[in-house]
């Protein structure tokens, strides 16, 4: 029972934790791709890779000032929008998920690879890039401080407060947007993309605005991250990254302003609960260790989020939130 | 292939003394004689100077454990062979262990020896590498042409056939070449399944095709963090066929299990271009590809062609996986890393159609081997997926892909 509590305790402090920012962000600039305009964008992790590394590689290499980094972060994700929809958002929806996908993972592959060392720190990664913006927080950055039973140090509270501001600030834009004329034309891309382009709006540039806007989100959620764990290291993006997200977007529902938000919460808590939980059930001996020992919890939290995605999909694709009419999406 | 090294000799554990030991050979000049091999401490004081035997093997006894540098003379190497790099290796030596040192030696059918002769191995390489893609991307073209489905989990077909082999040949035994055969069997099965139990339930339900293309998301990634739990993170060779000297053949060299898995491919391609051509079935599958309503409408079971493209589709990714984890070694995540330059084959040749899947993957295959003439190892794959890019701004239907599919 104690340990059913503590891995409650520390599922809630996941609920809260910078990896949930994280995700909401990614999550935030997924829906107004998939969610409100109809991309299929899989490769977000790579505009979070590309904010990380903004920041990362700005001051730590080039020695310029922390929001310096963050503003090279966000040029680098709107500049990967544009190359990505540049070729691909003329054609039907499944080429730009291909190139998305392939973009990502060849990106990281070039981050970590040994000629882009200089620059990436490759494998390894670049560190000690966060220390000026842990020195704006208005407490004291090196004692520990306990909250409703979980214990946060003061640097993690201010990224997480910093974090979950950028958040509502993001999804006020989203929800401004979507109630701006803005909004409805890509609402309506969404629906029928020859019924817009009959009405005389030019379809292809409001896709790329969508495109830019969600990746610049994405890149702000790498960012969190990267300030988030002091570090910024290729292979912390990878590519399932930017499935989960896509897990929270749709189990949180798609096309809601707040359904990224409390869908990136709910997954983090559950994946969190589900790792502490299953650890426990293996140290206590409930679930024998010839059957799944303790390594392999990260693995099986990866097969449950696959299986919880086709799941959801097939059954409940609008979600906690959504409307059904408005994902029941398909390819033109 | 040009790989050079001084091959570990098998280390004889009655002996209880500390030993450095090693082969001198590389494939083209095969064991090399003679070749003056000298152990010393870290502060210069020679412990042994020995050569080379006819078998190129050499070995020195060493007075006790510790650090010690073992250097080679590159005057006694014959024409042509090179030392990688220094001369001389600083190796630590444990208490009563034979410590088996490796010296990279380059005969010139690598790196800088001679543009053309690179240029043509990577060339051959890059054939056998873009028939393993074609192998396994066959299957996922004419599953989307089929059905419409772009499936992210068809790599996930491939690692379940380099798995299966793996557990049957080395677990079980069995000699490779049967294990292959069973591997195939396991594929078409699991591709059958995932017909029969995921995709035609969801599109009687009227799932649209993009929700079913996350939904293969998901699926791919439960399958291959499942493959990584019960398989592990570690890449693992075959029993058989390992440790072969690349031969010869004028301007490159191949090994044998190389020259076998070409030969196997194209008599495997040809068989299933012949099937597409010649049979009832495969005519059915071109006919639903090209068009499934006006195919329905003649009498064609739409239904029975596509269960038979996800078995054919899951053996031929089966025996891509097994021939690929034969070169590359079996691992967990090898179908996934494949799955990104099978699309780049696929729309290359154009989406939906069994023989520009095949051309457009050869191209990927031979692209990807001959970039590392000018860019980093690597950085092969970015090359592949630098080249989809450059496909869908010049021509998104791809070679043989028609206009009208692109939306």
């Amino acid at each position: 029972m104690a340990d059913l509590i503590n891995a409650f305790a520390i599922a809630g402090k996941a609920f809260f934790g910078f990896q949930a920012v994280f995700f909401a962000l990614l999550a935030i600039g997924l829906n107004v791709h998939f969610g409100y305009t109809g991309l299929l964008n899989f490769g977000q992790i790579a505009f979070a890779m590309l904010g990380g590394f903004g920041i990362a590689i700005s001051v730590s290499l080039w020695g310029l000032p922390f929001w310096v980094g963050v503003i090279v972060g966000v040029l680098a994700a709107v500049v990967l929008a544009l190359l990505l929809g540049l070729p691909t958002l003329r054609l039907r929806a499944d080429y730009l998920a291909i190139v998305t996908i392939a973009t990502a993972e060849g990106l990281r592959l070039v981050f970590r690879s040994v000629s882009a060392t200089p620059v990436t720190g490759g494998t390894r990664g670049l560190s000690a890039f966060n220390r000026d913006f842990i020195a704006l927080a208005p407490w004291d950055t090196a004692r520990r401080y306990d909250l409703l039973g979980t214990t946060w140090s003061g640097g993690e509270l201010w990224v997480v407060t910093v974090g979950w501001i950028l958040v509502a600030l993001c999804s006020l834009l989203v929800w401004a947007l979507m109630r701006a004329p803005w909004g409805r034309v890509v609402k309506a891309i969404r629906e029928d993309e020859d019924a817009v382009r009959s009405l005389g709006k030019n379809v292809y540039a409001y896709k790329m605005q969508a495109l830019v806007l969600g990746g610049i989100f994405g890149a702000f959620g790498g960012m969190i991250y990267a300030v988030g764990t002091g570090s910024a290291i290729p292979d912390q993006y990878q590519n399932a990254n930017t499935f989960l997200a896509y897990g929270a977007l749709i189990l949180g529902g798609a096309a809601r302003v707040l359904g990224p938000v409390i869908g990136s919460m709910l997954l983090l808590f559950i994946l969190q609960f589900a790792d502490t939980g299953l650890r426990s059930l293996i140290s206590n001996g409930v679930i024998p260790a010839e059957l799944l020992s303790a390594t392999d919890v990260a693995q099986l939290r990866y097969v449950l989020v696959g299986i919880g995605l086709m799941l959801l999909l097939v059954f409940r694709p609008q979600g906690i939130f959504g409307d059904r009419r408005e994902v029941m999406l398909d390819a033109r | 292939m040009a790989f050079a090294t001084l091959v570990p000799g098998v280390a004889s554990a009655a002996e209880a003394g500390e030993q450095v030991r090693g082969t001198l050979q590389t494939s083209l000049s095969g064991p090399i004689e003679g070749v003056t091999v000298e152990v010393a401490t870290p502060d210069g004081e020679i412990v042994d100077t020995v050569e080379t035997g006819e078998d190129g093997r050499w070995e020195v006894d060493l007075p006790g454990a510790g650090q010690y540098v073992v250097s080679v003379d590159p005057d006694d190497l014959p024409e042509g062979v090179e030392v990688n790099g220094e001369p001389s290796r600083t190796v630590t030596v444990d208490s009563g262990r034979a410590q088996p040192v490796n010296i990279g030696l380059n005969d010139g059918s690598r790196n800088d020896g001679g543009g053309t002769i690179r240029a043509v191995q990577l060339f051959v390489d890059g054939l056998r590498f873009g028939l393993l893609i074609a192998m396994a991307a066959v299957g996922l073209s004419l599953i989307y042409g089929t059905t419409g489905l772009t499936n992210f989990a068809h790599g996930e077909l491939v690692t379940i056939g380099a798995i299966a082999a793996w557990y049957i040949n080395v677990q079980g035994g069995v000699p490779l070449i049967p294990a292959a055969l069973l591997a195939m069997v396991v594929g078409g099965v699991v591709g059958a399944l995932n017909e029969l139990a995921i995709w035609r339930p969801l599109r009687r339900r009227g799932t649209g095709l993009i929700a079913a293309l996350v939904v293969s998301i998901g699926l791919s990634l439960a399958l291959r963090y499942t493959y990584q739990i019960f398989y592990g993170g570690f890449s693992n060779p075959y029993a058989d066929y390992q440790g072969q000297r690349a031969k010869s053949y004028g301007p490159f060299t191949l090994q044998d299990r190389d020259v076998a898995s070409i030969v196997i491919a194209v008599v495997v391609l040809v068989l299933v271009a012949l099937m597409l051509q010649r049979t009832k079935i495969g005519k059915a599958m071109r006919a639903v590809s090209d068009n499934r309503d006006l195919a329905a409408s003649s009498g064609i079971d739409v239904n029975r062609v596509i269960l038979f493209v996800w078995v054919l589709g899951g053996a031929l990714a089966a025996l891509g996986g097994v021939l690929l984890g034969l070169s590359d070694q079996v691992q967990w995540d090898m179908g996934f890393r494949l799955l990104l330059l099978m699309f780049a084959g696929v729309t290359l040749g154009g989406l939906g159609t069994a023989y520009g899947a095949l051309l457009g993957s050869l191209i990927v295959g031979v692209f990807v081997q001959m970039s590392t003439l000018v860019i980093p190892n690597d950085m092969k794959y970015v090359g592949g997926l630098l080249l989809l890019i450059v496909i869908l701004v010049v021509r998104p239907q791809g070679i043989l892909g028609s206009r009208a599919r692109i939306g």
